[in-house]
């Protein structure tokens, strides 16, 4: 009875850690180490948006991929020089094994050349992307 | 895309699933009841090969309730891998009767039961991907 209250107890706490860490934008270490992917976006068919791409890695029926969806092609329709590109995680495993995704969804910010800036696992708030956008 | 479309599932159903998982194990774990464990075993076996019994029964009390049909479905495959995850912790937790690996496995399970049916964190979905990506390393991108 003992483990079971602990045990519900450190779950309970683990989740709510989970649940706040949700979507949170991270800087990616710091600009100098910044990963260039201008090559991999060409190869994706898409063309980097001059102040930002928002590379959206998502996966089938995935209700937080869909709102993920939704918000980051608003912002991009309404930021100038934004551009949103939604990748099929399960059609490019290669890509997100050498990205070091985890999970859809995940969003990478680029930068205007292409280089990723910040990144954000789960459902990302409105604010925190438009906080994230270069200047 | 070439690949054919997964299953979509109402997502409730696999949440009602996790509930009654986690009050199961909730019993397992204190009095140490194997044999319903090996039940629970049987049913994460199900689950894995799609065919979990907490879908129907979703169903059932959805339409008992008059419950809306889902917003939105979620892909059936991820929970697949959670149901097999969660198999293996089962048989563990069995062949470790009368060991601490037994509560070890069986508490394993429960919190991830837990975490899945309070907060909606399927931990055996977020392994979906990660899985996909170290079992396909020589695929092109």
């Amino acid at each position: 009875m003992l483990l079971l209250a602990v045990l519900l107890a450190a779950a309970t706490a683990a989740g709510l850690v989970w649940r706040a860490r949700q979507g949170r934008v991270r800087q990616v270490q710091d600009d100098d180490a910044a990963q260039d992917l201008t090559a991999e976006v060409t190869a994706l068919g898409a063309v980097l948006g001059e102040r930002a791409t928002l590379l959206q890695f998502s996966s089938a029926f995935c209700a937080p991929c869909r709102a993920t969806r939704t918000l980051l092609a608003h912002v991009a329709g309404t930021e100038p020089g934004v551009v949103h590109v939604e990748v099929d995680a399960e059609q490019h495993l290669e890509l997100v094994r050498r990205l070091d995704v985890r999970k859809t969804p995940t969003t990478l910010v680029l930068d205007g050349r292409g280089r990723e800036v910040r990144r954000a696992s789960g459902a990302p708030r409105r604010a925190d992307v438009l906080a994230a956008l270069p200047s | 895309m070439s690949t054919t479309r997964p299953a979509g599932v109402d997502p409730r159903g696999p949440r009602l699933g996790a509930g009654v998982t986690t009050a199961v194990l909730a019993v397992v774990l204190v009095t140490g009841a194997w044999p319903l464990l090996a039940l629970q075993a049987g049913v994460f076996a199900l689950g894995a090969a799609g065919r979990s019994p907490y879908g129907p029964l979703w169903r059932a009390v959805r339409r008992a309730l008059g419950l809306a049909p889902p917003a939105a479905l979620e892909d059936a495959r991820p929970l697949r891998t959670a149901q097999a995850v969660g198999l293996v912790f089962a048989l563990v937790a069995l062949v470790g009767v009368g060991t601490p690996v037994f509560a070890v496995a069986v508490s394993a399970a429960l919190v991830a039961a837990f975490l899945n049916a309070a907060f909606g964190l399927c931990l055996g979905c977020e392994l979906h991907l990660f899985l996909l990506t170290h079992t396909h390393r020589r695929s092109t991108a």
